[in-house]
């Protein structure tokens, strides 16, 4: 969209991004040599950009403090987790170039910076990130922020505080309540248009970024790597530098007291997106990782299923066409198209396909295993053939302690960070005497109960199980054959399994409610119920987000059988 | 949003708290006091008004691990009750009053009197009415203790005054003592309670300097007033008082009768019972015969020998007189279906045969006259006694015989 050339070829206005970044005319396939960032400078240099450079900053304040704003607070944020999705492998394009490009059309967007204020208001501009085009040397006169003028304000300022519409110097207008200068004016209903930035929003940026990319992280990844410490979200205001004083109103918008959730991510991506205004994405093809075909053969993996069932996770995408660029693909601000989780789906789609094959009603698979068992006796192949009911032991027991270990974890969780916060300046000595109490009496039991406070971080990694076939104990089922489940017909292996139940009937209307439908544990049989826990644990999303995926693909597979025989029950033949 | 799932600090700590209760239920205290440390950051946002917020949490629950599960003994657990109390300004009585508890608990005698003392001086704004009432319980415990240094001195003046010595300072300290612990522990008995220890402790105190007219009202007090929560020891206390002070026994039988009615089992209904059999009025001797039989319907007086003494006795001079039958009728009417199998088993009365000769004696004696010398109580263990030659037992066989046709009267 940004670009507005004329094609070389046919004349006509229609881009797209190719894998490598470039530009090709969707008309007539041209690809040319302009790639994006060089599009992306040369839009920004088409908007006036007001900058100041560092030098200009208002004289300190008593504190030792200095003037920030909290969109700067979060350019620091973003650029603290893009370092660290580096250290994780990401590549740097990341944080250099999209990142910091999607950051600086928001403020543009959100009016905090990089355009003309209506009324004349001017907006400071903000250091930019290191590595990126010169945009910041342009000399421009400093302008100051004028206050908005507000009736009222909003009840979570402690004092009142009515700000005046000014030419004051904006040190003198900046009251008590927030370190940063307009941290106050965060919780206004006037912001509601502009898409308030918020701390969870910023993985919303992150996630962003990684899927303009197409890097091998999924939002589930993202996220747990964010609990786990490896990417910076809790307390990670302890990082500014010592001059930007936070405190008051500060605290509300910075510090986090509970874990993001996936949805709420992913919805707010998506409404950024489109509040960028943002082209198509770059296409999700069958050799990205995000592509269901490849995540599908990382959760069998992770789950200990047999390879095999690859070839099945395969022809569901296949038949379906989920596998498509068009359907995988971000558009952001188009409602027609439902948006995908790439996580979700995948998990969804193998689970579609044990219950092709298992059923999984809590009866026919076990008569399977037991079947599978029996033919095992006589298997001359050098594999085993799989056995659900060994399957699931192994599992079940992995699992058990994994979620285990992981509420322990979630309830030793330390939320405090190491310096301590003081809402104002009276309660500062309160707050220190607190924290000192608080340490020694962590001292005192930590001596008792002899553990050692763990200060290291386990080591990020993609996969949270691992099976390995070298193990004797027999416990690594990708290698097993699904022979002993399958039978030969008219030359082809098909499932035995010739039923099959569906989740719902019928999908919920996206627009009266949050879900496609809704899950209730005892509603449905326990081995469905196992594998959504087992996926709900690997992704860390609630089992409801995977039957919504689930019940959208049996949908998929099943509509058209459905609509033929208006009479139905809940089983089906194949 | 409707994210309830979504996991934040509050149901951090929720779960972290679970961990700690499940770990001290179990007596796993090494592993509460690791869970405890990772709960004790909730301090740092302690602005609830919560019925019990996380300071007063980590002050019952720590005081616990440490109690039973500390490296440094008291000193580790001193110094963090003394944290606890600059915790929270509000709660320094309470917590100096536990704190207290654990010392005595551990025979440090001294520092409990010394944090008493201290806990006494203590003023912080406006004392609330809570505070009122811990404040004057630790009033109440100083005087407690002050009553135990006046025991300390009385003993060693009275051994000083065998050994022929005399110590005046000794006994100044004593009268010293005694002031302080009596002005306290009469300020805690006034208010409606249980009081036991305190009101043990004072009266013994009165009684030592001869005042026993306020002794008696004390305990008068303590028993029969209403608003005073219903106590049996109140009137096992004022029973001992007024035996010492040799009161007649119309008195005696007065203060024993409301416990019989709200403790039958007690075991001074025994003396009750005595006192009683002797009366020269008759319904006096039919209580109590009412009264040792309530005794023996629980099962505290089952193997005791002296109760069924006291039932024989009375058993006996009603058989031989052969008048008022019908109270044994009486009685009995209400015990007929339990008490054979409560006490006249025939495995019970293998035991009792084996471990105590006097109580199957006795025992066989009420059988053979309430059930008959067919029972299988009295059979078994007349035949026994007859067996090992012991001569109580063949005058026990033939005194049941001999009335055998009251039983008949009696069982109707």
């Amino acid at each position: 969209r940004d670009f507005n050339e004329r094609c070389a070829q046919c004349s006509e206005v229609n881009w797209g991004l190719t894998d490598g970044g470039r530009f090709y005319c969707r008309s007539c396939h041209n690809v040319t040599e302009r790639t994006r960032e060089v599009i992306n400078t040369e839009f920004i240099s088409n908007t006036r950009v007001q900058t100041i450079s560092r030098g200009s900053r208002n004289k300190e304040k008593t504190d030792g403090g200095c003037e920030w704003y909290v969109c700067e607070g979060f350019q620091l944020v973003l650029k603290k987790q893009a370092e660290a999705l580096e250290a994780l492998g990401v590549c740097p394009q990341m944080k250099d170039e999209i990142l910091c490009n999607f950051w600086r059309l928001y403020l543009q967007k959100s009016k905090q910076a990089y355009c003309d204020r209506p009324d004349g208001e001017t907006v400071k501009a903000l250091p930019v990130c290191d590595s990126s085009t010169d945009v910041e040397s342009e000399p421009e006169t400093p302008s100051l922020l004028h206050l908005l003028s507000l009736s009222e304000s909003e009840g979570d300022l402690q004092t009142d505080s009515s700000f005046v519409s000014s030419t004051s110097k904006v040190s003198a207008s900046t009251s008590v309540c927030s370190g940063s200068v307009d941290g106050s004016l965060y919780f206004t209903k006037n912001q509601k248009e502009k898409l308030r930035m918020t701390m969870p929003m910023t993985l919303s940026f992150c996630y962003m970024a990684l899927l303009w990319l197409r890097e091998p992280m999924t939002l589930s990844d993202l996220l747990r790597f964010v609990v786990e410490g490896h990417i910076p979200y809790l307390n990670v205001f302890q990082h500014f530098p010592e001059k930007m004083k936070l405190y008051g109103v500060d605290l509300k918008i910075f510090c986090v007291e509970s874990w993001p959730v996936y949805e709420e991510v992913y919805d707010k991506m998506l409404e950024l997106a489109a509040f960028l205004d943002l082209p198509r994405f770059p296409d999700i093809t069958d050799s990205c990782f995000l592509h269901p075909d490849m995540l599908c053969m990382k959760y069998l993996m992770e789950a200990n299923l047999p390879d095999e069932l690859h070839n099945w996770t395969c022809r569901v995408v296949k038949k379906i066409s989920i596998g498509e660029a068009d359907f995988l693909t971000l558009v952001p601000g188009n409602k027609s198209t439902r948006k995908v989780k790439y996580d979700v789906l995948a998990a969804a789609v193998i689970i579609v396909v044990l219950k092709l094959l298992f059923l999984l009603d809590d009866h026919y698979e076990w008569l399977l295993s037991d079947l599978a068992e029996e033919r095992n006796t006589n298997n001359k192949e050098g594999r085993p053939y799989f056995e659900f009911k060994k399957w699931y032991k192994v599992i079940k027991c992995s699992l058990d302690a994994e979620q285990k270990k992981l509420d322990e974890e979630r309830a030793k969780y330390q939320w405090r960070c190491e310096k301590p916060l003081f809402y104002s300046a009276d309660k500062k000595s309160k707050v220190l005497k607190r924290r000192q109490m608080v340490v020694n009496l962590q001292n005192q039991f930590g001596k008792l109960s002899g553990s050692v406070r763990p200060a290291e971080k386990p080591n990020p990694s993609s996969f949270q199980l691992s099976w390995s076939e070298e193990n004797t104990d027999g416990n690594c089922f990708h290698g097993h054959s699904l022979k002993g489940i399958l039978q030969e017909k008219r030359g082809v292996l098909a499932a035995m399994n010739p039923d099959y139940w569906l989740c719902t009937v019928e999908l919920c209307r996206e627009r009266s409610c949050d879900h496609l439908a809704h899950y209730r544990e005892v509603e449905f049989p326990q081995s469905y119920h196992f594998v959504l826990r087992l996926f709900s644990f690997l992704l860390r999303i609630q089992p409801s987000t995977i039957h919504d995926d689930v019940c959208l693909i049996e949908h998929k597979l099943f509509n058209k059988k459905l609509c033929k025989k208006p009479k139905y029950n809940t089983v089906i033949r194949k | 949003s409707s994210h309830e799932h979504k996991l934040n600090f509050q149901k951090s700590k929720e779960a972290c708290l679970n961990y700690i209760q499940d770990a001290m239920l179990q007596k796993q205290w090494k592993r509460a006091a690791e869970f405890l440390t990772f709960y004790i950051e909730a301090l740092e946002k302690d602005f609830s008004r919560e019925y019990m917020g996380p300071s007063e949490i980590i002050w019952r629950i720590g005081s616990e691990i440490l109690w039973h599960h500390s490296h440094n003994g008291m000193k580790e657990f001193n110094s963090f009750i003394e944290q606890m109390k600059t915790l929270a300004i509000t709660r320094y009585l309470k917590v100096s009053l536990e704190h207290v508890f654990h010392l005595l608990c551990n025979g440090l005698i001294d520092e409990a009197y010394q944090t008493l003392s201290l806990a006494e001086s203590w003023r912080h704004g406006e004392q609330t009415s809570v505070q009122d009432k811990e404040m004057k319980l630790i009033e109440a415990y100083r005087g407690l203790l002050d009553y135990y240094s006046w025991a300390k001195q009385k003993h060693i003046l009275l051994k000083h005054g065998q050994d022929g010595f005399e110590d005046l300072s000794v006994e100044q300290e004593m009268h010293n003592c005694f002031r302080k612990a009596a002005v306290n522990l009469k300020e805690i008995i006034k208010i409606p309670g249980v009081w036991d220890p305190f009101v043990k402790c004072y009266v013994d105190l009165l009684e030592f300097y001869g005042d026993h007219d306020e002794a008696r009202q004390v305990l008068n007090e303590y028993a029969y007033n209403s608003k005073f929560p219903a106590n049996p020891n109140a009137h096992v206390y004022l029973y001992q008082f007024l035996k010492r002070q040799g009161e007649s026994k119309k008195s005696l039988i007065s203060a024993l009768k409301i416990l019989h009615d709200s403790v039958p089992s007690h075991e001074l209904m025994i003396d009750f019972n005595i006192m009683l059999q002797k009366s020269k009025k008759r319904k006096k001797r039919r209580l109590g015969l009412e009264v040792i039989f309530a005794a023996l319907d629980y099962a505290g007086c089952k193997e005791n020998v002296k109760a069924w003494s006291c039932l024989v006795k009375q058993l006996k001079q009603i058989v031989i007189s052969e008048k008022h039958l019908d109270w044994i009728t009486q009685e009995w009417n209400s015990r007929r279906d339990w008490w054979p199998a409560f006490h006249f088993s025939h495995y019970l009365a293998k035991r009792n045969w084996q471990e105590n000769e006097s109580l199957s004696y006795e025992k066989a004696l009420v059988a053979g006259i309430l059930l008959g010398k067919d029972c299988k109580y009295f059979k078994y263990v007349s035949h026994q006694g007859c067996k090992a030659q012991v001569k109580r037992f063949r005058m026990l066989k033939k005194f049941v015989n001999k009335h055998n046709p009251v039983y008949l009267r009696i069982s109707g």
